[in-house]
């Protein structure tokens, strides 16, 4: 063990990183000074207790639909040859790049009393006909678990990419069959992995607005909203808020107790992926299966948007849209290596110091995923307005703004929100570092920043690559931050999709929708393509990494 | 980092910029006031930037900026909206002439904190095929059993509701209101919907044969979807009494607006005969401007007495209100 001055650096450097994320969440928190009895009495008599047990429910809901998605089509594409497995293997991450709002509203809108496959219906049976009401509870769940089973996908295939197969060898060796094999070895093997996916699809589904809006399912968030913008009480919704900020804590606490200090050490050298081949019925039902659900996730809402984008297009394809586009994707990617950078820092960290302070900074560095973006937004402005103001006091500047609506401000803002979805698949993948392979390495003079540079960031590419996917999709898609902290006339898409939604015109947001999906589609093909090349070089990944930091 | 320099440069120096421009900070979408505001500049040189988000963002961002705000003016919907920037120090008052005479009394602030430049009138739509408008009267008769299971609402949490609502306040006081409010809810056909358009949907399909929205979004749907024409139609509410319920979008100098002179010109202009069509029109809403006529589609629509309560009582009850529809269920 290395003395406790060595990791000073860098438990400084964790608690910077939490810092900077939790600026906001004491902006958030400090709202609790100022109490608003008039609205709280008014909230917690008349809304909280329903939307609490609805909260919870839809919570629970998505979880377990993002479970039953996300890992079942993993475990097919990851161990599994069937018709169609290396397309469902990428495709099947693309409703990633589509707003959960813009898919809410798609389906809504297809499945409603007024959508088509209703209509048609109604002119097959008679007019009376009616089908379980789409927007309600369990709508939402359903359409939910659709838009954010990518997050358990992604991540379960990785840990059932590069363990799947030992772990079914070593089932059959013990006379157990693929079946017992899958729940008794693979699947307790890939919980790391499974559930930092599904956290970060609950805390997701927690600050969503936008998709249950359109549900009609009033949850915490919309309490927030109500305080906020309909009884006008900011520090009512900021105290609301810091509620969400308990909740997320706490499921982050149920998330690190179920890891435990347990290590998940791979044993040797990893193999080539042989995938059993199916066949007759469990072929056509494995390939029926991902086609259904990419179809309803993605396909079909999709095909709508372009019917949509098509229509409005003459009319709304204007010179600006390269711009867009290419604020779009430089904020993106900015955004997208300035959280893997940090998450790098915070998920290092937490794995060399494994102190309690270190995986409370971990925590609070998260948890920004969970607060709705809007009143996150606030949260970053108000200390940044502070800031400016004080300087231009002090200095006496003829300005408005310093730091105010720069780029900069803007990817340290969206940093604070994203820093979750980068760490959680950082800090499991370091999960998956062997302590020997560390102790390899330094034997061998290796350490420090040597150490991360030659052992780690190799052992962790696709980690790496799956967490800047995920922070380039969700940075694409993100609104509330982007509005209040982008500079004039700086237009993303995203913002372009509020202009046209905030009115009601959803077929005119089609348009920057479509071209979202688009340039989301980007990544995800270039991770397809690297993580293909990086398992078929996978033979011998662990040893020869090692084996390189000798040279 | 070249970029962010420049842009952190271009930010700094168009701060030290006082040339004739106007800066917005605006609610109301921008492919509404960009053509509104290209025009402006293009008649007299004065440019106008703004940056758009929702209404609670903006306010947000005025307060914490305080009198380091780069806003002259802040442009929402709803007088909701603009009552609670006033009542939030965020606005300073304007004397102008031209505005007192453009802008009819009922449709700006008390305090002149802030003005109306269009008007929305939310009113009742229905089914021609399933009733006739002879059995349609008012948003309260919507209340009535006679109703029960026919009646479509848009979600509580649009503020054109709130507004609606805190109206009846205004006129009814809360205890009639209420049973008003529950009385619809206990006649709804289905669970209220995320937007206008929806429910509009909703009725020509038959799900529902009456409703409540506001005139632009039927005249939207009718422009994208004509064959909806004879499945959908208005009628202007309360006519025998208080008339149609209105709301506008309007807009208020700020506090600290560096820009003054520049910013009530345009507010000026704004309310002119010259940019009222321009501002309404887009959006087919009603011009504020008694002087000014509506678009031919939606003069279409025919003339109706529109309620003549001070906007301003929607911002000062809507908190009322929202507590009242909580009490009343209407989610």
């Amino acid at each position: 063990m290395l003395s406790r001055r060595r990791l000073l650096p860098l438990r400084v450097a964790v608690w910077a990183v939490a810092s900077l994320a939790a600026l906001p969440l004491v902006v958030v928190l400090s709202s609790l000074l100022h109490p608003e009895t008039a609205v709280w009495a008014h909230l917690g008599e008349h809304v909280l207790p329903e939307l609490i047990g609805t909260t919870a429910a839809l919570v629970l809901g998505v979880c377990a639909g993002v479970l039953l998605l996300g890992v079942s089509l993993a475990w097919l594409t990851a161990v599994y040859e069937f018709p169609g497995r290396r397309f469902f293997n990428w495709a099947l991450m693309l409703p990633l790049a589509m707003p959960a709002y813009v898919l809410a509203f798609v389906q809504v809108g297809l499945l409603d009393f007024t959508g088509p496959l209703q209509t048609v219906l109604r002119g097959w049976f008679g007019a009376d006909l009616r089908l379980p009401e789409i927007r309600s509870l369990g709508g939402a769940v359903l359409v939910l678990s659709l838009s954010f089973y990518p997050y358990v996908y992604l991540l379960a295939r990785d840990a059932f990419a590069s363990q799947g197969q030992r772990a079914l060898e070593v089932a059959q060796s013990l006379g157990l069959t693929p079946a017992q094999g899958f729940w008794r070895v693979a699947l307790p093997l890939a919980r790391p992995w499974i559930a930092a996916g599904v956290l970060l699809a609950m805390m997701e589904t927690l600050a969503d607005f936008g998709a249950v809006y359109i549900f009609g399912v009033d949850t915490f968030t919309t309490a927030i909203y109500k305080a906020w913008f309909s009884l006008f009480s900011l520090p009512a919704a900021t105290q609301l808020a810091s509620l969400l900020v308990l909740a997320a804590l706490t499921l982050m606490s149920l998330e690190q107790w179920q890891r435990g200090w347990r290590r998940y050490t791979p044993t040797g050298r990893s193999q080539v992926v042989r995938r059993r081949r199916l066949t007759g019925w469990a072929a056509a039902g494995a390939c029926g299966f991902a086609a259904l659900v990419l179809a309803v996730a993605f396909v079909v809402p999709v095909a709508q948007l372009l019917i949509w984008a098509i229509e409005v297009a003459p009319q709304d394809l204007d010179a600006r849209y390269p711009a867009f586009i290419g604020r779009s994707l430089l904020l993106a990617v900015l955004a997208a290596l300035l959280v893997v950078g940090l998450a790098l820092v915070v998920g290092y960290g937490e794995r060399r110091i494994r102190d309690r302070s270190t995986m409370l900074a971990a925590r609070i560095a998260s948890v920004g995923y969970a607060i709705p973006g809007t009143v996150l937004a606030v949260g970053v402005f108000v200390p940044v307005a502070w800031l400016d103001n004080g300087l231009i006091d002090v200095f006496g500047l003829q300005t408005s703004a310093v730091f105010k609506g720069t780029v900069a401000v803007m990817l340290l803002a969206l940093a604070a929100r994203f820093l979750a979805v980068g760490l959680q698949p950082i800090s499991s993948g370091l999960n998956r570092v062997s302590v020997n392979q560390e102790q390899a390495a330094r034997s061998l003079g290796a350490a420090g920043a040597t150490l991360v540079w030659r052992l780690h960031l190799p052992l962790l590419r696709r980690s790496l690559m799956t967490a800047a996917l995920l922070v380039f999709v969700d940075v694409m898609k993100e609104m509330p931050i982007t509005l209040m902290t982008r500079p004039f006339g700086w237009d993303t898409l995203a913002v372009r999709v509020f202009e046209m939604t905030s009115e009601g015109e959803w077929e005119r947001a089609a348009l920057p929708a479509v071209a979202l999906v688009l340039v989301g589609l980007l990544p995800v093909i270039m991770l397809t393509r690297t993580a293909e090349g990086a398992r078929a070089a996978a033979s011998g990944y662990a040893g020869a990494t090692v084996t390189e930091v000798v040279r | 980092m070249k970029k962010l320099c420049v842009a952190l440069l271009g930010l700094v120096m168009a701060g030290t910029a006082a040339a004739a421009e106007v800066v917005v900070y605006s609610a109301r979408n921008e492919q509404l006031i960009k053509p509104v505001f290209d025009a402006y500049t293009q008649e007299t040189g004065v440019t106008v930037k703004f940056i758009t988000d929702k209404e609670g963002p903006l306010m947000a961002r005025l307060k914490s900026e305080g009198q380091n705000t780069p806003a002259d003016l802040l442009l929402t919907v709803d007088a909701g909206n603009l009552w609670q920037a006033a009542h939030a120090g965020l606005l300073q008052p304007v004397q102008s002439e031209a505005l007192n005479k453009n802008v009819p009394a009922h449709l700006r602030d008390p305090d002149n904190q802030w003005f109306g430049l269009s008007v929305r009138a939310r009113t009742i739509f229905y089914n021609p095929t399933l009733i006739k408008p002879e059995q349609l009267s008012s948003y309260e008769d919507l209340a009535d059993p006679k109703w029960k299971g026919k009646l479509c609402l848009r979600t509580s949490k649009k503020v054109y509701n709130q507004s609606l609502v805190a109206m009846l306040i205004a006129q009814h006081g809360e205890a009639v209101t209420e049973r008003v409010v529950k009385g619809w809810v206990a006649n709804l056909a289905a669970p209220p919907f995320p937007d206008d358009t929806k429910m509009l949907e909703a009725i020509a399909a038959g799900q529902c044969q009456v409703g409540i929205a506001n005139t632009y979004y039927f005249g939207r749907l009718l422009k994208r979807q004509p064959e909806l024409e004879g499945k959908v139609a208005l009628f202007w509410a309360n006519q025998d009494g208080s008339g149609v319920h209105v709301n506008v979008a309007g807009a208020g100098l700020t506090k600290y607006a560096k820009h003054k002179d520049e910013a009530v010109k345009l507010l000026e202009w704004l309310s002119s005969e010259k940019a009222q069509n321009l501002f309404a029109d887009e959006n087919m809403e009603f011009p504020v401007n008694p002087a000014v006529k509506p678009a031919p589609a939606v003069a279409a629509w025919g003339a109706f007495k529109p309620s003549v309560i001070n906007v301003a009582k929607a911002g000062e009850l809507q908190g009322d209100a929202v507590k009242l529809m909580d009490r009343a269920g209407y989610k």
